[in-house]
């Protein structure tokens, strides 16, 4: 009876160390799971091979086998990717399976991940950070003619690792009955004197921020950009890390000048078409607007790598950009896509043909330029 | 964290013993509970110590960048905080808490345990649902511009104050609690002979309860600087970045992680020093300790304007720091599921409620499991040096999260890769991340950070078992893991209890270890809000901080009901 008794609590206690073991096991979906039955997969090949499958494991690796799924690390936010990507499932029967974060964020863990990464594909909302991720080596080169023909050669990477699928163009906006638009014609002109205690900007954290702050790096060298932020930070009056919060802050009268991605004004519109915040293309006279690229490119170690570039392409088509692009009102990255009737209002622009390339590799100077300049 | 507070008063009690022990010189081999004591401690400290080690090698490039550029600001704004939270919660906590025990006025007896209540609403969701509030193109600036006229001037709350005030809000409850019961506990001899000697009640409080009450204090004043310190979401929102933010921009805003590494160890000095503050305060708890178990105040009935000043402040408090916040977050909840596809919006809200529910799950089983051993190990071996490995393995609680989720994804990616490495070249297999990939190592960080939540109260029910039952069991025979199971797990099981459901609560709200350590696919409720906050979607938000405050609310309500039981007691005595 005592020994019974003994072993049975033994048994308990067995038993539910397994439970947790086991539970912690099974929710380990996501890397374990999958390197091991490539390795099966394989094995099934090698026994039609007639050669020794011990030698031939690591060489059959790249066998074509693809569960229907794809994987992906997205900095594009929920209700901008969600109905893409069922419409994508629908048509494809391919699942997709997504993770949000930050651009900065999600390359950091592919870094850490290296080529145990779960992610297929990698969406950001910043070429630079698309760009950076191609430098570090966490994408590969894709051959698609597709995508070649569907996105024009200065929206893609020059060695195929990534593709822009949507354009955002961030530039000045302003309260008409109290700023002169003709002032504030150029990111300069903001770090006029003039506009003290009456500007609205987006903190430094945000990549958006520092990419247009690498273009005026580009543009007019470290110093004289610095010395501009430096304006900029001394007009603030507050800084304020929402895009459409600065817009709604502009229609209340908190502060009259900004500079923002013109689909939070868009967004705006579509519920009140008299919103009272207006828009202008900045830098027209000059190099032009500055615009970013929401793109995707697929990852170096992506186990459904076939799955991956067919998301992309089906992202370029017709189809795909006016869902992708439509749902946040941004400019379609296919030149035969026209773009939503609301953003058309606002006319062509001339667009900084700036090298993705050149902004991407300044991000980190444009931070320490933003830190050194007193721009939070 | 908050079950800290039970047994502050204890631990000196533990040091005593373990100095006796000391000096009895009962040094022996190492038997094997105190082993498994050595385990759990030794796990616990290893990612402490691997962010310590960067303290010893310095590296004066990376010091010279960071100087250059915002650690000064961080510093700076962390010690700010602490300062204006640390004098905020004090004043507010102490001040209501004298108000409810000495003075009855309309509504006093509800107040009582009502304005512990905030407790169950985390900062930073505090934190975005003021900003919706009290910004420029929130409701209430708008209606003073209607008012006013548009030169209606309102402080910022994207600032240094806004986050004192939103952080003062929610974290008072700590002193208050503690304040309560000390007033409780020890005033009336005291205040009584003060009085009979001729002070005002005012000078008495000032002069000889407050005091008295003051360890108790100061260990609710700890626990509030060791929230402060913890805090991502709240300082991230406000524009108003600390120490602990700090990291997150270092490494993924400046992509410099060496750097954020040395933050995090500068961080820990820091959190060192709350510790510091803790333990010798706990020293002193022998102040609370020793005055009788009291009967209460005699309260004194407060009428005419008095009255109603004191029921306006507690209704004020209680009104913007609880009753604003969540109807604000059902009003959202309702209207996004109302006009938005709810089928949509549910069927994310349950993929982040499984995730949730099985992280917090998780965590919060092993990390009772671990305390039971640990304590009952403890327990056992009288060791002084297993008690000193007990104190190790409960030090988590004093870390911020992102340092123990740098120090646990350093060991764990290097163990990944290099596992991967060794089976690679002898057996061809890749195993894959097996502890950065799945949620093991993400749990190991929660069980290291919450460990001692769940070990204090295993600990207070454990102690309570008369030592007779037990010798009685050895006597007849019963080896300890069989007394264990038998004797003393079913007379813990309500400390076990109490101990899961703080931990699954406090992993519920986790912000910085989550985002550190997720593995594909795990987005639990807290992240769910940091993300939508971090686009301005408030209302978005709403829904999972909502459940956050629900599930928080069951456990401030454990806690009331111990809190008012003891302060009941008391009023039947009288």
């Amino acid at each position: 009876m005592l020994f019974t008794r003994r072993k049975k609590a033994g048994i308990t206690l067995v038993g539910f160390i397994l439970l947790v073991v086991s539970l912690v096991a099974c929710t380990n979906q996501s890397a374990s799971q999958t390197a091991p039955q490539t390795i099966r997969e394989t094995v099934v090949v090698t026994q039609e091979v007639p050669v020794r499958e011990t030698v031939v494991v690591r060489e059959t690796v790249e066998v074509p086998v693809e569960e229907p799924i794809v994987y992906v690390y997205s900095a594009r936010h929920y209700g901008q990717m969600e109905t893409a990507f069922a419409e994508f499932t629908k048509e494809t029967g391919i699942e997709v399976r997504f993770t949000f974060g930050s651009d900065a964020e999600l390359r950091e863990r592919l870094k850490a991940e290296g080529r145990f990464t779960p992610a297929d594909v990698l969406f950001t909302v910043d070429a630079a950070n698309l760009w950076l991720a191609a430098q570090e080596g966490l994408l590969r080169p894709i051959n698609s003619d597709v995508l070649e023909s569907n996105i024009p050669d200065y929206l893609q990477d020059p060695s195929n690792q990534w593709y822009a699928l949507s354009l955002r163009v961030r530039t000045i906006a302003y309260h008409p009955d109290r700023v002169n638009p003709e002032e504030i014609a150029t990111y300069e002109s903001l770090a006029d004197p003039k506009w003290a205690g009456r500007i609205c900007w987006r903190p430094s954290t945000k990549s958006y921020t520092q990419s247009l702050v690498s273009s005026l790096i580009v543009h007019h060298g470290y110093d004289k950009a610095k010395e501009i932020v430096t304006g900029w930070a001394q007009n603030a009056k507050e800084y304020i890390d929402s895009d459409t919060r600065i817009l709604q802050t502009i229609a209340e009268g908190g502060c009259d000048i900004s500079v923002v991605n013109h689909y939070y004004l868009a967004r705006l519109l579509s519920e009140d078409a008299n919103y009272p915040v207006k828009l202008l293309w900045a830098n027209q006279a000059e190099q032009g607007v500055h615009v970013n690229a929401s793109g995707a490119g697929v990852t170096t170690y992506a186990r459904h790598p076939e799955n991956a570039i067919r998301l992309l392409e089906w992202l370029s088509t017709e189809r795909g950009q006016r869902l992708f692009a439509d749902s946040n009102f941004e400019y379609p990255a296919n030149p035969n896509v026209a773009p939503h009737e609301l953003i058309q209002q606002w006319g062509d622009f001339k667009r900084d043909t700036l090298q993705i390339s050149e902004i991407g590799s300044l991000q980190a100077d444009a931070i320490k330029l933003m830190n050194e300049a007193g721009y939070q | 964290m908050r079950s800290m507070i039970v047994p502050l008063t204890r631990r000196y009690w533990n040091v005593m013993l373990i100095k006796r022990q000391q000096l009895a010189g009962n040094w022996s081999l190492p038997d094997r509970w105190s082993i498994i004591a050595f385990l759990i401690a030794g796990l616990a400290l290893l990612p402490i110590a691997i962010i310590l080690r960067m303290l010893v090698q310095p590296a004066p490039d990376v010091w010279q960048h960071l100087w250059a550029t915002r650690l000064a600001e961080f510093l700076s704004n962390t010690v700010v905080l602490l300062i204006g939270v640390g004098l905020g919660t004090t004043l507010l906590g102490t001040a209501l808490a004298w108000l409810v025990t000495a003075y009855r006025f309309p509504g006093q007896r509800l107040f009582d345990w009502a304005l512990m209540l905030p407790m169950a609403v985390p900062s930073y969701v505090l934190a975005f649902v003021f900003m919706a509030t009290f910004d420029y193109a929130g409701p209430v600036q708008k209606a003073l511009r209607a008012w006013f006229g548009s030169s209606a001037w309102f402080p910022s709350i994207r600032s240094g104050g806004g986050a004192i005030f939103v952080m003062t809000l929610t974290l008072y409850p700590y002193v208050y609690l503690l304040a309560r019961a000390a007033f409780h506990e020890h005033g009336r001899g005291t205040f009584e002979v003060a009085r009979t000697l001729g002070v005002t009640r005012l000078q008495a409080f000032l002069r000889v309860v407050l005091p008295m009450a003051r360890p108790s204090l100061v260990a609710g004043l700890s626990l509030v600087l060791m929230e402060v310190l913890t805090d991502v979401g709240t300082v991230r929102f406000l524009n108003f970045p600390t120490l602990s933010d700090g990291i997150f921009r270092i490494w993924h805003g400046m992509m410099d992680r060496d750097a954020a590494l040395q933050s995090a160890a500068v961080l820990l000095l820091f959190a060192f020093g709350a510790l510091l503050i803790e333990r010798y305060t706990r020293g002193r708890a022998r102040y609370v300790q020793e005055g009788s178990r009291g009967h209460g105040l005699a309260q004194v009935p407060l009428t005419g304007w008095r009255a109603l000043a004191a029921t306006l402040v507690c209704s004020f408090v209680l009104a913007t720091a609880f009753l604003l916040p969540v109807s604000q977050l059902i009003q959202w909840s309702v209207h996004e599921l109302w006009h938005r596809m709810p089928e949509g919006l549910l069927a994310i809200y349950w993929r982040h409620v499984r995730a949730t529910l099985i992280l917090a799950g998780a965590g919060a089983v092993i990390s009772v499991l671990a305390a039971v051993l640990l304590a009952y190990g403890t327990h056992l071996s009288r060791s002084p040096v297993t008690r000193l490995a007990a104190r190790g393995a409960t030090l988590g609680y004093a870390i911020p999260g992102a340092v123990i989720g740098l120090g646990v994804l350093l060991p764990l990616s290097w163990l990944d890769h290099t596992l991967n490495d060794v089976t690679y070249q002898w057996w061809g297999v890749l195993p894959g991340l097996i502890f950065t990939g799945s949620i093991t190592g993400l749990i190991y960080a929660y069980v290291v950070r919450f460990m001692a939540v769940a070990h204090s109260s295993v600990e207070a029910s454990l102690e309570k078992i008369s030592p007779g039952i037990e010798a009685a069991a050895r006597t007849l025979g019963a080896r300890p893991i069989r007394v264990l199971w038998h004797v003393h797990l079913p007379l813990i099981r309500a400390g076990m209890l109490t101990g899961a459901a703080l931990v699954f609560v406090d992993v519920m709200k986790e912000l910085p270890i989550t985002l550190l350590l997720r593995p594909f696919g795990y987005e639990t409720l807290a992240l769910w809000i940091w993300q939508n906050v971090a686009e301005s979607l408030w209302s978005e938000a709403a829904l999972p901080a909502l459940t956050i405050v629900v599930a928080d609310l069951l456990v401030v309500g454990i806690l009331i009901r111990s809190a008012t039981l003891r302060g009941r007691h008391s009023i039947e005595r009288t």
